[in-house]
Formats: C-alpha cells, sequence, structure tokens
C-alpha cells in the first residue's frame, strides 16, 4: 500500500535537517517558484532541487508511484490549458509566431509552447523539494517541528496522530470496500459515476463508525497518559537546530527575497523572450 | 496493616449519568500494596465500571452519580482527577493498537514522560530502562504495525511503568492475543509485580489463562456487586463461577465429571499444584473408560477444493505458499495459525478479494477464478470480525436486504426472503428496530443475516468471538452450529481454542503460508509441535489426563467436549 507519508530512513545532510527548518524551506521555495514566470530562475531551481535530490540518496524507484502521479498531473494541466485557451501565451508575450495549424481555433504558436514550457517548469522545480520534503522528515519529528514554530502542541499531536492512523484507515478501507463489494456494491466503472459515488456512502458510514470507536479509546489513552496536563511538553524525537538548519534557512529566505526583487526588477511576473 | 491500602472502596456504588440503574452496589474491597487480584465476572458485570473508577475515567470522561467512598493512594480518588490518579495508576487497555499513541514504540513509551516536560536527555535514558524491562529494547524504533499483538501489549505496559505507578491495571490483557502470547503476557505480568512491587489487578474472564501465575485474590462480580472475594482455590470448589455463565479451568470441569470433590487443599487453581490421590486419579480413569467414544462423522460430499494455490504480495510478502485444502459440504471447520501465518490471505482468495497467481480453487467443480468477487459472493459468503465494519444502513431490514437490492431482486422477493432469514436468526422480532439499538452480539447476527440471505453455500467468518464472554460465546457459537445443522458450510478463522475444541470437529492449521496440518481439532492441541508453531497452547485436560495416567489425551479430549457439550445443552433447555 502506498503512504502518503511516505518516510525514507537514509544518511543524508538533507535528513539531518531538522523537520521545522525543512518546512519552512518548503514554504518558502514554493512561494518563491509559484509566484512568477521567471523561466532562467525557474530553469535553476529545477537544476538545484535534482541537484538536492542527488544529495538526499532518495531513489528515483522510491518514489516512483508519487512521481508518476504528479507527471500524470502535470500533462493533464498542459492538455486542458492547450484546450481551453490555446493563444494564452500570445496574449501574455504580446507577439504570435504561428509554427503550425492543427485544426480549427487550435494554432501552434512559439509563444503557446513557451508559456507551456514555464508551467512544466514550476512542476519540475517544485515537485522534488515537495517529495524531499516528504521522503526525509519523520513524521514523528514534523510534529515536533510544527509545535516548534509556533503551533500549539495540541494541533501538532493531532497531525502526527492522523499521520500515525492514515495506514490503519487506508487498510482498514479496503477491507470494508472488499466486503461490500461482496454484497453486491458496484465500484467499478460498471456502474455510473453517480451510483459509485453513492454507493461508496456504503463503505463511509462503517469506516465513520468504527473511526469513531477508536477516537474513543486513543483519547481515553491519551488522557490516562497526561496529554493536556500543562501547558507545554517536551518531545522525545524533537532536535535543536543546527548550524545547516539556520544555513539553509538563511539561504531559501534569500531565495524568496531575490524572486520578489527579481519580479520587479524585471517589471512583471513574466520573463519575455520574444522581444 | 492499614497504611498498606493502596485502593479501598467503602460501601461504593455508582451510576452513570445516562442510565436508569446504578451499575455498581455497595461494594467494598482493600488492595494492598503489592497484591494481585483477578477481577473477573460476565460482561455487564460491572468489572469495567470498577476499572474506571480506579484508573479515573469516571467521573472524568465517564460522568456519573458516585455513593460511598474510593480512596485511592490515600486520598479521595474522586477528586484527584486523571492526571493526579495517572501518578498512581498505570492501565493498559484491553485494545493494545487502539491505544498506541506514538509513531514508534520509543515515541509510546516517552509519552507520558513528553507530557510530564522531561527533559529529552533524561526521557531517552529512561525509556531505554524500561524498554528493556518488558524485553522490547529490539524494536524501539519500529512503528506499530511492525510489531506483534504481544509487543504492542508490552509497549503499552512500558508506556505506563514509565510513571513509576503503584498500581498497573490490566483491563482484559488476554482479548486480543493468541493463546501462546496470552500465556507469555501472564508470565510477564507476574515478572514484573515481583520486580517493582506493584499491586497488579486484572480484569478479566478467561479465569483459567490468568490462574497460569498465582494470583492473590479472585473478586467475582455479578451484577454490580461482588459476590466472592478470596482465594481461587475455594471459588474453584464452590459452583459459583458455572452460576455467573464464566468458564470454569477445563481441568477443573473434568475433575467435577469425574465425580472428584474438590477441597483448597488440593489447590485446584493451579494445574501445577493440583494434588490428587491414586484414588481420585482413579475415579477420572474410571470416568474415561465409562463414557461412550462420540461417532466420527461421515464422509460428506466435496464442496471446495483448492489445490497449490500460491499467492504474492505487490510488495514481495510471500503469503500463501501452494495451500491445499478440501472443504466438504455441511461441514463446520476452524482455520488457525498465528498472524501472519497466511489465514486471512487465504481466505481473502476465496473470496476474490486477491488472485493467487498460481494454484486452482473449485466450488462444485467450478473454476472460481472465473467468477468476480460479487459473483462469488452468492455462493461463498464472508463475515468480517467487527460488525461495526459491515453494517451500512440504518434499519435492520434495509441492512439485511442490501444485498439482494443490489443484485435486482424483484422487492417483492426481498421481502420474503429477508423474513425468513430473519426467522432463522432469531431477529424477526427487531426487523424493524433501527440497528443502533442492537448489542454487539446482535449486531453481528445482523452481519451474519446479511450474508445468509443471499443463500451462500458456504460462510467464512473472521473470529466471530472475539471480545465475547462465555455466554456471548456460546450464544453465538450455537446459533452458528444450528445454521450448519441446516446445512451450510461453515468455515470460521480463529485463535480460540475453545472454539476449535468445542465446535469444529476439524481444524486447519496455517504456518508461514503453508497448511501444517488438516486433522481433528483434539489432535491439533495435543500435538506439542504444531501446538508451538501456531501460538496455541496445549489443553489443560492433556495434563490432567497425564497425570491421571492415561495414556490417549486426545481420546480424552474428545469425550470430554462430547460430555461438556451434552451437559449444556441440557442447562439451557432448563
Amino acid at each position: 500500500m502506498t503512504n502518503l507519508f511516505n518516510y525514507i530512513e537514509r544518511q543524508s545532510p538533507i535528513h539531518r535537517l531538522t523537520g521545522a527548518s525543512k518546512l519552512v524551506c518548503l514554504l518558502t521555495w514554493s512561494l518563491a517558484a509559484m509566484s512568477g514566470f521567471h523561466t532562467p530562475l525557474l530553469a535553476v531551481l529545477t537544476v538545484v532541487s535534482l541537484i538536492l535530490f542527488k544529495v538526499s540518496k532518495i531513489k528515483l524507484k522510491d518514489i516512483r508511484f508519487m512521481l508518476g502521479f504528479t507527471m500524470v498531473f502535470m500533462l493533464l494541466n498542459n492538455l486542458l490549458i492547450f484546450l481551453f485557451s490555446p493563444e494564452h501565451g500570445v496574449s501574455i508575450y504580446g507577439s504570435r509566431t504561428v509554427l503550425f495549424h492543427i485544426a480549427g481555433p487550435y494554432v501552434v504558436t512559439a509563444e503557446q509552447l513557451f508559456y507551456h514550457l514555464n508551467v512544466a517548469l514550476k512542476y519540475t522545480c517544485t515537485i522534488p523539494i515537495v517529495l524531499l520534503f516528504v521522503c526525509t522528515t519523520n513524521p514523528s519529528e514534523f510534529a515536533a517541528s510544527l509545535n516548534r514554530i509556533g503551533v500549539s502542541y495540541r494541533i501538532s499531536y493531532a497531525v502526527a496522530l492522523s499521520l500515525r492512523y492514515i495506514p490503519d484507515i487506508q487498510r482498514e478501507y479496503a477491507d470494508i470496500s472488499q466486503a461490500q463489494q461482496a454484497r453486491g456494491i458496484e465500484l467499478s466503472k460498471k456502474a455510473s459515476l453517480i451510483s459509485r459515488l453513492k454507493n461508496v456512502s456504503g463503505i463511509l458510514i462503517p469506516l465513520i463508525l468504527s473511526s469513531m470507536e477508536r477516537i474513543d479509546t486513543i483519547s481515553n489513552a491519551m488522557e490516562l497518559r497526561g496529554f493536556g496536563k500543562s501547558p507545554k511538553r517536551t518531545w522525545y524525537s524533537g532536535r535543536p537546530f543546527s548550524k545547516g538548519d539556520w544555513i539553509a534557512m538563511t539561504l531559501c529566505i534569500g531565495l524568496l527575497i531575490f524572486s520578489f526583487i527579481l519580479t520587479i526588477v524585471n517589471g512583471g511576473r513574466y520573463f519575455n523572450p520574444f522581444i | 496493616m492499614e497504611n498498606n491500602t493502596v485502593i479501598s472502596f467503602e460501601d461504593f456504588g455508582f451510576q452513570y449519568t445516562a442510565q436508569a440503574e446504578p451499575t455498581l452496589y455497595h461494594i467494598n474491597l482493600n488492595i494492598q500494596k503489592g497484591e494481585k487480584v483477578l477481577i473477573a465476572g460476565p460482561s455487564g458485570c460491572g468489572k469495567s465500571t470498577i476499572a474506571h473508577c480506579i484508573n479515573g475515567l469516571i467521573p472524568n470522561r465517564y460522568p456519573g452519580k458516585a455513593t460511598g467512598k474510593l480512596t485511592i493512594g490515600g486520598k479521595n480518588a474522586l477528586e484527584l482527577g486523571l492526571f493526579g490518579l495517572s501518578k498512581i495508576v498505570g492501565t493498559v487497555l484491553q485494545d493494545a493498537d487502539g491505544q498506541f499513541i506514538g509513531l514508534t514504540v520509543a515515541e509510546d513509551i516517552a509519552f507520558a514522560l513528553e507530557n510530564d516536560n522531561i527533559p529529552n536527555d533524561e526521557m531517552h535514558e529512561h525509556v531505554k530502562t524500561v524498554a528493556k524491562l518488558v524485553d522490547v529494547e529490539q524494536v524501539l524504533h519500529h512503528a506499530p504495525h511492525e510489531i506483534s499483538g504481544g509487543q504492542k501489549q508490552r509497549v503499552s505496559l512500558a508506556g505506563v511503568m514509565v510513571n513509576q505507578v503503584d498500581v498497573l491495571l490490566f483491563d482484559e490483557p488476554l482479548a486480543n492475543l493468541d493463546p501462546a502470547t496470552g500465556k507469555q503476557a501472564i508470565e510477564l505480568i507476574d515478572r514484573i509485580q515481583k520486580r517493582t512491587g506493584c499491586a497488579v489487578i486484572i480484569i478479566e474472564h478467561r479465569i483459567e489463562d490468568v490462574l497460569h501465575r498465582n494470583v492473590d485474590r479472585v473478586v467475582l462480580m455479578g451484577d454490580g456487586r461482588i459476590l466472592y472475594d478470596g482465594s481461587a482455590d475455594r471459588m474453584l470448589c464452590s459452583d459459583l463461577l458455572q452460576k455467573s455463565g464464566i468458564r470454569e479451568p477445563l481441568y477443573v470441569t473434568a475433575l467435577k465429571y469425574a465425580g472428584v470433590p474438590l477441597t483448597p487443599e488440593m489447590h485446584p487453581a493451579s494445574l501445577h499444584a493440583l494434588s490428587l490421590s491414586d484414588g481420585q486419579k482413579q475415579q477420572v480413569r474410571d470416568w474415561f473408560d465409562h463414557q461412550p467414544t462420540p461417532d466420527k462423522t461421515a464422509e460428506l460430499p466435496v464442496l471446495f477444493q483448492a489445490k497449490g494455490v500460491d499467492f504474492t504480495y505487490p510488495g514481495g510478502h510471500h503469503a500463501l505458499k501452494g495451500i491445499d485444502v478440501t472443504i466438504r459440504k455441511g461441514e463446520m471447520l476452524s482455520i488457525v495459525g498465528t498472524n501472519g501465518a497466511g489465514k486471512s490471505t487465504f481466505s481473502k482468495a476465496v473470496c476474490g478479494f486477491v488472485r493467487p497467481q498460481q494454484g486452482t480453487m473449485t466450488l462444485n467443480g467450478t473454476d472460481l477464478a472465473t467468477l468476480s468477487i460479487k459473483e462469488r459472493a452468492d455462493h461463498i459468503g464472508y463475515v468480517m470480525q467487527n460488525p461495526n465494519q459491515m453494517i451500512s444502513k440504518t434499519q435492520i431490514f434495509d441492512e439485511v436486504a442490501l444485498g439482494l437490492r443490489n443484485r435486482g431482486i424483484p422487492e417483492e422477493e426481498v421481502r420474503q426472503r429477508v423474513e425468513d432469514t430473519l426467522k432463522i436468526c432469531g431477529l424477526y422480532s427487531f426487523r424493524n428496530w433501527p440497528v443502533s439499538a442492537l448489542s454487539y452480539g446482535q449486531k453481528k447476527r445482523v452481519t451474519i443475516a446479511s450474508i445468509l440471505v443471499l443463500q451462500p453455500e458456504m460462510i467464512l467468518l473472521d473470529e466471530p468471538t472475539a471480545g465475547q464472554d462465555f455466554r456471548h460465546y456460546t450464544e453465538i457459537m450455537d446459533f452458528l452450529h444450528h445454521l450448519n445443522k441446516q446445512g451450510v458450510t461453515v468455515v470460521l478463522i480463529t485463535h480460540d481454542m475453545h472454539l476449535m475444541l468445542e465446535y469444529t470437529p476439524r481444524a486447519v492449521v496455517f504456518h508461514d503460508g503453508r497448511v501444517i496440518a488438516d486433522q481433528s481439532a483434539a489432535q491439533v492441541l495435543n500435538d506439542p509441535q504444531i501446538v508451538e508453531q501456531a501460538h496455541l497452547k496445549e489443553t489443560s485436560l492433556y495434563h490432567l489426563s497425564m497425570t491421571c495416567g492415561i495414556p490417549a489425551p486426545e481420546e480424552f479430549t474428545r469425550r470430554f467436549i462430547a460430555r461438556d457439550q451434552e451437559v449444556r445443552r441440557v442447562d439451557q433447555s432448563i
């Protein structure tokens, strides 16, 4: 079963960073990448993110599923942009260089292709970083990090607990859905979308009920062991910031500031090679 | 002596806010430092309520009205609060999985320390020490799904021991463990108690298993009152357990059938300390000789056959390694084995939830590979362990009708078939009730009914009696037995040795993806090697027959079971 949070234990400088600093880096990096369409910057970030990936010792096969999923999403995104707005690049870059004509209103222009390249680059420079965060951050440390950057420990622990229970609930969902299918609930493509949605409720209701039981047990167990008795708590998996953490955070915040400056200097969010 | 009392109930009573009647009446009970007490009783007798009073869930999470006095550690327990009590009483809950809070073993053990703001390095040291004590230091960085049920329980124990409590409270510690692991758990509890000097309270209805190690006192409860408070030896000499609907140790029942009068001096509470005179042993032998041999069942036609079934999960786990199993029409059999032995994967393969890479399975000669999940369900019904995982409708009638309606059967026929099934299942009078008004056992029946209504030739039940006390166990099993007599083939996946002995003439034992035994349940349980591999436990009848010089323990077991069923049937008809 594929896990949402797929921590992979390896020895690398990236693994050694604390969860809190990685979270700060992830947020600033994504913001820097998402805010503009400055092609050279995106290209550099893509290269850097691939290098970081190499450094983290995470193998391609470890993340095959998630990578495949996001790639499909990227293609879909590009395809839809083209279908609905084949002249989008033209309106952004202000020129129209026709390469060839497909059919009807669908004309391939250099500007449109360049725009698609930018969209793709946005994916390629952020996805590796997101996957990197997911694969190198120990989920339990993640809760401690959230608490550290100021989130209340109750909320942080709730996040950690949901991570703890995701695999259990996935397993339970699979079990329940199998038993319901045996009773004739059709979840495959043979049924119409609406009846499939209706049928999913036949699985969700037992799933919710049994999750309620779980919640009751766990909250009893937590209170019996003193959860919530004082306004602060310590974390078994918490670690102090090291030099590396400070460096990483400084670099990423610097990157964010740089991307803002670039936008201002450039006079807009788009890098235009067509002028 | 007086200041050695850690827990003291004085004329204590309790009534939950949501209930019309009190759950506890006039409880007087003292527990001393370092004492080991077993609190037993059937479901609903109030034993869990007593546990909740001791650990503070009452009144802090389950409000209600208390009368009388409850003193814990010299203070009024009702005013101590959950956190105050958590420093005195450590509770190990029944559901070892549900109470696993941390993402890893170490974090779970550290949980109480984290809440106490213990500095990080001190915490690591402390966790290591306690983990060693309960023997989980090898798995400190494992996630909960990577360790066994027994280990999870050890982790829970460690998690409350870090608080250096005076009282350890175990709420049904055996409920979710296989017999061999349960035996180890009882041994561990004993060791920990001796080492730490804690008072230990065990809430359980599996008397024989708890008595594997000595307890100082047994408190027997019924209907919210204490029926007995004294030595286990003296209790077993009376008929209190039978009257309360709790199972006696099998060897004690066997001695009673043989007409051996029990006295506390014989030490009936411990199988190993039990002393029988030569005359008494002769009595048991005579009883054995006079007991008729139960009939062997006739060969029936084949219903289901698996040949060389082999299955590997996508992750690479080789779960089934060439399984051959034949099931005959009208049989009732159990499939046993440890967690991970392959028994659930096998049942998934039979139902079509997973598709074996090799081998064939046939039902009445039809190759199952040609049928979809839904089509197989017309012939083979599957009942999950927890009824709450199956029920998706609010009305009993709709729940049972679900499978038929999904198959597009005309509403008139649906009504007829659902009503017929409800009658068979003893649920007809409830047909217009909401499901939520039913007890756990009744819900279980509803799920069985919802499968039976499809008229399968065979039903497969996963742990049908898990977590049930003796009365509910008997109720569910008698019902299944009754269905079996009407021609439904019943396959049970179970850990419960009593269940396999009493209800299923045949047991198929899985181990490491293979079938290692396929013979009578009595034979399986009297074969030390299989017992060990499958994490079962030899029955006490085996030891008793050996002690009495009966060289055929299997036959002794079989005759005992036959006699026992006779007696219980008479009991019920009264």
